[in-house]
């Protein structure tokens, strides 16, 4: 993580750096902009490898976590969108007992904010203990409410432990 | 003619973007008054608000084109994906401790031993704030007295 900071801060200075050159080698845009960004922090995360290989590795699954959220994202609000728009209600609104393998606050934090910003769900409370995460689920299918269970624990809370641990 | 400038190509995008966030908003505030109980609605308004803001953002950034605006834009979508769903969160949390009725196709099989639990805490408490309600109206009862 401390990399991650130290590198997108080397990256946003030179970025900034080269696109105020006197005669400017790029058009002074927001996509210029953040071309050169991008390929200098490419740069600084391949050196990565030499000295924080961890680092390396964590970065690609972060960022193929940050593009399943975001189509989870537009997946749940077409979902809802669609039930908004005809006449008949198509939700079975459950709510779900997940058991959490997520130990710090930081952690249960994160998930829970994904959760509500995700597939038609909500999440109520943490029990006292911090074993279960209650969620208010809208779309179960065939009330299998294991197989919405194992969506969640796979899809959310494996990529984002693999991340954190 | 027949060139496509990149500035028209920036305003068709910006304006997709800002309108898809729009009807994204609209569609989420109908489904707030006819959606039947309250965590159904703050589900749809809190996904619907949420991205459509974002959305709208985005294709400010997009039109404008400056490092800046979109470096801006971008920190303000972060803070709404970190802060909308904490408020639901909280919200709703509040409306179950309150006893907000759910719908009543809602399947509770899972949370019934979490509304026993917190049934038996409100009896419970309920009682421990009338001890303390009559412990402390003997004091200050007496200083009426005088």
């Amino acid at each position: 993580m401390k990399t991650f900071y130290l590198h997108s801060a080397i990256a946003f200075v030179s970025a900034y750096l080269i696109t105020h050159q006197d005669p400017p080698p790029l058009p002074y845009n927001a996509f210029s902009t953040a071309f050169v960004f991008l390929v200098i922090f490419w740069i600084l995360w391949s050196t990565s490898w030499f000295y924080n290989k961890p680092y390396f590795r964590k970065m690609p699954k972060a960022l193929f976590f940050a593009v399943f959220f975001i189509k989870e994202l537009l997946v749940a609000n077409i979902k809802i969108a669609y039930d908004i728009l005809t006449p008949r209600y198509y939700m079975r609104p459950t709510v779900i007992a997940l058991p959490l393998s997520v130990k710090t606050d930081l952690e249960i934090t994160l998930l829970a904010c994904m959760i509500t910003l995700t597939p038609g769900t909500l999440s109520i409370d943490v029990s006292e203990n911090r074993k279960i995460l209650y969620v208010h689920a809208l779309y179960v299918k065939n009330n299998d409410v294991e197989l919405l269970k194992q969506y969640i624990k796979n899809g959310f809370e494996r990529r984002l432990l693999e991340l954190t641990t | 003619m027949g060139v496509i400038e990149v500035e028209q190509i920036k305003e068709v995008v910006s304006c997709v973007f800002i309108l898809a966030g729009v009807i994204f908003m609209l569609i989420s505030t109908i489904g707030l008054l006819r959606f039947p109980d309250f965590y159904i609605r703050m589900s749809a308004i809190t996904k619907g608000a949420s991205l459509g803001v974002g959305l709208i953002l985005l294709g400010l950034g997009i039109y404008f084109n400056q490092p800046d605006i979109m470096l801006k834009v971008l920190a303000i979508i972060t803070f709404i994906f970190i802060t909308a769903p904490v408020a639901a969160h909280v919200i709703s949390r509040t409306a179950v401790r309150n006893h907000s009725p759910f719908w009543n196709k809602t399947n509770l099989k899972e949370f019934e031993e979490y509304q026993e639990k917190l049934h038996l805490d409100k009896i419970k408490n309920h009682d421990r704030y009338r001890e303390e309600q009559k412990t402390e109206k003997k004091p200050s009862g007496a200083g009426d007295n005088v």
